[in-house]
């Protein structure tokens, strides 16, 4: 195969394995292509692309910037924050504005789930979500899949456990979704509060031990407490939960094996992990990064594939 | 279909041998110069020559690469199936080398093309040049020739000249299909 079969990139859940495994084959490519004296192909020279964030983003804003200036693509930038959505303007008329600037595919960030879906139905440009509320953040979730893949090989029979606040990340659901359609076994761990209910229908088990958890696992992927989503107190204190459910040094000497360690950041130090953990050798917080380049690089050049050229 | 053929087995040994000749006539023991096989198909066709070059002639150590140009085709978005890219692979710097691209058949010319855009993101060399199996005549879209090339033919465009490798086609042979 060597197209996708979706049209936009929405969620992992609309994807089937063999479009994963198009998207790494990709990006290995591009990860080549990253690392020469010259980094930038000029596939998408004709192309331009809206970044359209209305929700605070570093990471993944710079990172999706980079890939598209990589592809050479025109790019130009929004954030909520500077723009007339304070006005009152709606969601479908400010993407409507920016596409009469003859926009060809737009990356969205936005606070409400099932933004970029409906995005996807009223407007004429290939949509990539960047993360929509607490719903799903698919290419976070497949940067994390090619980073297991990189440095263990495979993903497939791998265990994966996902630590902390399962409620209200959508870096956690994509994840559960792309692993399981590589054929890992997927854990949550995590408060009891921060643990969606019914969350085994989606084939994944819960263990509210972390030392039972990381002894079970080849990776951990740790997540961060999501203080900006919480209405409510989901646990008594910050102190108590990195008592409960942090990972420090001493915690994962303690388990006699060497897993491998994962975080898609912003990362709280001291709360969810401590400092020698994400810097320790088993870490690959960094090559996360690197490899969010390649992989967005990969999922926006196989979408612009399919844009319909009008000459 | 008629499928008629235009080199085995022998002709092509004696033209690969001609061929690196000519290319140590010009580059002496290859200190200065690196070999790029095009990917796909070129792959085969530089990897033969480094051999008869190192076994057959006693070139001790020849800088030998891989470079793919999907990425840089003028005909993305253009084609009706999408292309797969392959694996580049050049693990020494070109700044200042003299280059030899290396190709199974030129045709257009464009793939030529893309691949001088798509050196340059790994440094100036100092020269390039290009050594093709086959060299498809009058069928030039761009201005481009090559420096070495092992048989000139006058094919019409409908016709498809294929060169086929022992290490993935079974046997060493040029054929050419008219469909």
């Amino acid at each position: 195969m060597s197209q996708l079969s979706v049209q936009h990139l929405l969620g992992i859940k609309h994807l089937k394995k063999a479009d994963i495994d198009l998207i790494f084959k990709t990006a290995d490519h591009f990860k080549e292509v990253i690392n020469r004296p010259i980094k930038k192909v000029p596939s998408l020279r004709d192309i331009t692309i809206a970044n359209l964030f209305f929700e605070n983003s570093t990471r993944t804003k710079l990172s999706f910037e980079l890939a598209e200036k990589r592809l050479s693509a025109d790019v130009i930038n929004f954030s909520a924050s500077q723009s007339s959505v304070k006005k009152g303007e709606t969601l479908i008329d400010t993407a409507n504005n920016i596409l009469s600037m003859k926009v060809d595919l737009i990356v969205m960030r936005h606070p409400n789930v099932g933004a970029c879906d409906f995005l996807s139905k009223h407007v004429d440009a290939k949509i990539v979500n960047a993360g929509d509320g607490t719903h799903e953040h698919p290419t976070q979730a497949l940067l994390d899949s090619y980073s297991i893949r990189e440095k263990l090989g495979t993903v497939a029979g791998k265990k994966v456990v996902i630590v902390g606040d399962i409620l209200h990340s959508r870096v956690a659901l994509s994840n559960i979704y792309a692993l399981k359609l590589q054929g890992a076994e997927v854990k949550v761990c995590g408060p009891k509060t921060l643990i969606p209910k019914y969350i085994e229908e989606l084939g994944v088990s819960v263990e509210y031990n972390i030392r039972k958890a990381l002894e079970w696992c080849d990776v951990a992927n740790v997540l961060r407490v999501q203080n900006e989503r919480m209405a409510i107190n989901y646990f008594p204190s910050t102190r108590e939960y990195a008592q409960l459910f942090g990972i420090n040094k001493k915690l994962l000497d303690s388990i006699g094996k060497k897993i491998v360690i994962m975080h898609p950041g912003p990362i709280n130090r001291g709360v969810e992990i401590t400092s020698d953990v994400a810097d320790a050798d088993q870490s690959i917080i960094l090559n996360q990064v690197e490899n969010g380049v390649a992989v967005r690089m990969a999922v926006i050049y196989l979408l612009a594939e399919q844009i319909e050229r009008h000459n | 279909m008629s499928k008629k053929n235009l080199l085995n087995s022998k002709e092509i040994h004696i033209i690969l041998h001609r061929l690196a000749c000519q290319l140590i006539e010009n580059h002496d023991d290859f200190k200065n110069t690196v070999l790029i096989g095009i990917q796909p198909r070129g792959i085969y066709l530089a990897e033969r020559l480094v051999s008869i070059l190192k076994n057959d002639y006693n070139i001790k150590s020849i800088n030998l690469g891989q470079l793919d140009i999907t990425f840089y085709r003028d005909d993305f978005r253009r084609r009706g199936e999408p292309l797969e890219a392959n694996k580049t692979n050049i693990n020494f710097t070109v700044e200042n080398k003299n280059i030899v691209f290396i190709d199974d058949v030129l045709y257009s010319g464009r793939s030529i093309r893309a691949a001088l855009t798509a050196i340059q993101s790994f440094g100036r060399p100092s020269d390039i040049e290009l050594l093709v199996l086959i060299d498809r005549r009058f069928s030039r879209h761009l201005p481009i020739q090559p420096d070495y090339r092992g048989r000139q033919v006058d094919v019409i465009n409908k016709e498809r000249v294929t060169v086929n490798w022992k290490e993935n086609n079974g046997e060493d042979a040029v054929y050419i299909t008219n469909n």
